[in-house]
């Protein structure tokens, strides 16, 4: 009854959920609302799993003198600061007259994350601008005719949309430009291509699912 | 002297006559203007056609009340309509909503309905009432009343009909040929470079006396990516368990944590080697995307796994963690459905899944008949669409709108 | 040298240089246009000697690249130069029927992003709440992402900053009003559809939805005249279209990030947003077409720096994989 229970959980709210789809009669409206709800309930509460697991293992490799002991000892001081700030001004929002959140401009939760966590998230991001250059610098090569358009259309469209590219183009009329060249790439192919891999997407996402729900894609359950 | 008194005549006709009309071009262009001048009288504007019927294709509750109205709108000063709905024909009249002038033709949805009970509605022209000065509004004329009207439930969405004939046909086609497959008839599969070269990447970290590393993407068990990236990860933990190499799978969310945990614990019993796991093999990172993205990074500078497999739903991290696995000089397998990302996987990874293939993954490592069925099913289906698709621009070209078939409502 | 010891030099170099940056260079630091110039030669000239050294087979490494990219990112911040920025149609279509909204419209803006996408579509937004303030527009702001309705806070504070005159004559609950954020995405979408107190019951401060005056007859998208979306990924774009245009015949123009914007051309091409701002390119049009003077025009400028940048190493990589290859055939 291990496999067989998951299995008929599965196929009768799969089944219900696709049905649900073409049927606007009560209950049938509600399902996607009333799943959401529990979906953010079960997360809620799951979340605590995966934050005791990171502690557990962080704490293990400081105990056991492992070598990553600096970034553990890190982990857990992180997480120690924020909740210990999201506590503290989370309560004495609540007793404070008049009220404010911990969220609020000021509390130390804010400064944190204003001046922590998003700058630490901008600096993140900002890796891909280097990344993109050296992918680029990499990967771009003229290795047959296919590779040589792309890297064709990846020069328009990278000149086209700055600037610069209609200041080198200023000679010609205006729907012969770089821009005009680069909008073009975005609005045809680009497009086509899109939808294509987007239609194949969408064909792969309901056989998966249709495996899922019939039964015959069982490794999520963990194992046949 | 005659003609000049035939001619005065005429010149104070026209002059009488042109002065009204010079009056109603400015009231016509100035309406609202004008009807700040409590002294010009309001016109009133015919309310036509007025039709109300329950909204189809709903849960219930809503009506739909659509009017003309007649030429000459703006010369009332009518700044807006009035929707008003009663019980009954001789009620109370209670205003549900309004509408701000400008077209031929109105309508508005009373969402605010109950259902089987009947409902009377009629439609008011009005303009803004300056003696009050409140600004309540002063009504320049009303339709007759329309009803009775009830609102119901619809057990079918119509305006879905197309839908669900395509889902019939692909979902008919992949069952046929699971069916066709039960039977014993043997489908060709294409190679999918990605997927071929799981055992040799494996068989690299082997050789190299490295680990594995493999990251589901970022989003949770809800997405289909992370069900198609969980099936993979079953398979490429049990070739790993097969060759005695550590396979770590870094997360970023709990369930997800959860799920992995129980997979790659039964790959490894699979394998005959169910004392090899490790519980710590599968851990949980954080739920930031940036976060995962640096924690991923950290864990490839410092490891040095010589094989990673990206599988799953990605974002703006993917290059970061591809590239940085790049320089590590490990060999990487990625695949997504996330279109805007594929490119970077292609750019910074060995063999990428693109889309479908990574969903054609767990058939094509299983190589079990019912699901290469469904691999035929599915392209069956993908066939059907191309021809609609040619058909359709054929048709389109020559003026014939077929897209209203294909339009979702 | 070990690289361990390369690398720590290399960090107390660029720590020193900044310290130095921030004690010691005047401020604010602005090249003339001569001294602007020069530089470009300069950088110029180090593609070709670094051209000329990949043509006799001394091949640059990806760390030589990061700093090309490093230096042409922060370089144009300090140097005076005017880039022209053409308009795209997309931008200028969202524009278009910005403009075509009558003073006391109520526009809904949903912002969708959090802090790493904000170079690109804070600028957007900034603009926008300007746009909407000055012309009397009235905006109702919510998110899908916790930190959007932050986001929106400081897309005011900016408005107000470019143009006091509106923090007198801006009203918070008449003239605009924060929503704040609301978990589940699609969800959330199709619910508004029905009633927007449903979803939010009361603003980001607590005010009950039915004391907030510019709530007073909005009930659902059916009173509202526009919808604005500034978006960074999942939900976004894509799940209004589906769920508010598709389903509620709402109106709306997009702004998102570059990497996203592709994704969403095939709306724009079938109607369903009647505009699209992508980008950094996106966000500078549409503060060039609304007048106000922001972060995009000036980051613009270093984009446009980086995209030479990358084109020219993509240049000299394919100098080197062609010498390789007649190498090999030799």
């Amino acid at each position: 009854m291990k496999r067989e229970i998951p299995l008929a959980i599965t196929f009768i709210v799969g089944t219900i959920f696709a049905v649900a789809y073409f049927i606007p009669h009560y209950p049938f409206n509600q399902f996607e609302n009333w799943f959401n709800d529990w979906f953010a309930i079960v997360a809620a509460f799951a979340i605590w799993l995966g934050a005791l697991n990171l502690i557990r293992i962080s704490a293990m490799k400081i105990f056991r003198k492992k070598v990553d002991i600096l970034h553990s000892s890190l982990i857990i001081l992180s997480f120690l600061i924020m909740v210990f700030f999201g506590f503290y001004d989370g309560f004495s929002g609540l007793i404070a007259d008049p009220p404010f959140s911990y969220r609020d401009a000021g509390t130390g939760f804010d400064w944190l994350y204003e001046y922590v966590y998003s700058s630490l998230s901008a600096t993140m991001f900002a890796l891909l601008a280097f990344f993109v250059a050296s992918a680029s610098y990499r990967a771009f090569r003229a290795r047959n005719f296919e590779a040589t358009l792309l890297l064709l259309a990846g020069f328009l469209v990278m000149l086209g949309r700055v600037p610069v590219g209609d200041l080198l183009t200023q000679w010609l009329p205006r729907d012969y430009q770089l821009s005009q060249w680069a909008n073009w790439i975005m609005n045809v192919p680009n497009i086509a291509g899109q939808r294509a891999i987007m239609i194949g997407i969408a064909l792969g996402l309901v056989s998966t699912s249709l495996r899922i729900i019939l039964g015959l894609e069982r490794a999520y359950l963990g194992g046949d | 002297m005659k003609i000049f008194r035939v001619l005065l005549l005429v010149a104070a006709v026209v002059a009488l006559t042109a002065v009204p009309a010079a009056v109603q071009d400015t009231v016509g262009a100035d309406a609202v203007a004008d009807s700040l001048a409590p002294s010009t009288p309001v016109i009133p504007v015919n309310i036509e056609n007025l039709s109300v019927r329950d909204n189809p294709n709903d849960e219930g509750g809503a009506v739909i009340v659509s009017w003309d109205v007649s030429e000459g709108e703006y010369a009332g000063g009518v700044i807006t309509y009035m929707v008003l709905r009663a019980d009954s024909r001789d009620g109370e009249f209670v205003e549900i909503g309004d509408v701000p002038f400008g077209h031929a033709s109105y309508n508005l949805r009373d969402n605010n309905t109950d259902d089987g009970v009947e409902y009377f509605y009629k439609v008011a022209a009005v303009s803004v009432d300056l003696a009050n000065s409140d600004g309540g509004w002063l009504i320049g004329s009303e339709s007759d009343v329309f009803g009775p009207v009830k609102s119901s439930a619809q057990w079918f969405n119509m305006s879905r009909l197309n839908i669900f004939v395509g889902i019939i046909i692909l979902c008919g086609a992949i069952i046929y040929y699971i069916t066709a497959a039960k039977g014993g008839k043997e489908f060709y599969i294409r190679k999918i470079a990605g997927i071929v070269e799981v055992e040799n990447a494996v068989g690299r970290s082997t050789e190299m006396g490295r680990a594995i590393y493999y990251v589901p993407g970022i989003h949770d068990m809800d997405d289909v990516q992370t069900l198609a990236s969980m099936t993979i990860l079953g398979k490429v933990a049990e070739i790993a368990a097969q060759n005695d190499t550590r396979i770590d799978v870094p997360v970023a969310r709990s369930m997800v944590m959860v799920t992995a945990k129980e997979i790659v614990k039964e790959s490894y019993s699979r394998a005959g080697r169910p004392d090899a796991y490790q519980d710590d093999q599968v851990r949980y990172l954080t739920d930031d995307q940036f976060g995962y993205a640096a924690a991923i990074d950290g864990l490839f500078v410092r490891e040095k796994p010589a094989t990673v497999f990206l599988m799953g739903a990605f974002f703006a991290e993917s290059l970061i963690m591809a590239e940085t696995g790049n320089s590590i000089g490990a060999i990487q397998i990625a695949g997504t459905a996330q279109p805007a990302q594929l490119p970077f996987f292609v750019a910074a990874c060995d063999y990428t899944l693109i889309g479908e293939e990574m969903f054609a993954a767990s058939a094509y490592l299983s190589r079990e008949p019912k699901l290469l069925g469904s691999l035929k099913g599915q392209d069956l289906g993908k066939a059907v669409f191309l021809v609609a698709i040619v058909v359709g621009i054929i048709l389109e070209s020559f003026g014939v709108p077929v897209s209203n078939l294909f339009k979702l409502n | 040298m070990s690289t361990r010891a390369k690398e720590v030099i290399a960090t107390i170099l660029i720590v020193a240089f900044f310290l130095s940056a921030y004690f010691f260079f005047p401020k604010p630091l602005n090249f003339s246009p001569t001294v602007s110039t020069i530089i470009i030669i300069i950088m110029a000239l180090t593609f070709v000697i670094i051209g000329i050294l990949t043509v006799r087979g001394r091949f640059i490494e990806r760390r030589i690249v990061f700093v090309y990219v490093g230096v042409a990112l922060t370089l144009p911040f300090f140097m005076q130069f005017d880039l022209a920025v053409p308009i795209s149609p997309e931008v200028q279509s969202a524009y278009d029927e910005l403009t075509k909204l009558p003073p006391g419209s109520k526009i809904l803006a949903a912002f969708d992003y959090d802090p790493p996408s904000e170079p690109e579509l804070q600028p957007m937004a900034d603009a926008f709440m300007t746009y909407c303030f000055t012309h009397n527009i009235e905006v109702i702001i919510m998110g899908l992402w916790p930190q959007g309705p932050q986001q929106a806070n400081q897309a005011i504070e900016a408005a107000f900053e470019a143009k006091p005159e509106l923090r007198d004559k801006i009203t918070y609950g008449v003239d605009y009003v924060n929503l704040g954020f609301q978990s589940g995405n699609e969800f959330v979408i199709l619910r508004m559809g029905e009633s927007f107190k449903a979803m939010f019951p009361a603003d980001i401060y607590g005010t009950p939805y039915d004391s907030i005056p510019i709530l007073k007859n909005v009930k659902n998208y059916s009173n509202i005249d526009y919808c604005m979306n500034f978006s960074a990924g999942k939900p976004g774009t894509q799940e209004w279209v589906q769920g508010a245009v598709d389903r509620f015949a709402l109106r709306m123009s997009a702004g998102n990030t570059a990497v996203q914007a592709p994704m969403i051309y095939p709306f724009l091409q079938a109607g369903q947003i009647d505009g699209l701002m992508g980008g950094m390119a996106g966000a500078a049009e549409f503060e060039k077409l609304t007048g106000y003077t922001g972060k995009a025009s000036t980051y613009i400028k270093s984009q446009s720096f980086a995209h030479i940048v990358v084109i020219v190493f993509i240049i000299v990589g394919n100098m080197a994989f062609l010498r390789g290859k007649t190498r090999k055939q030799r």
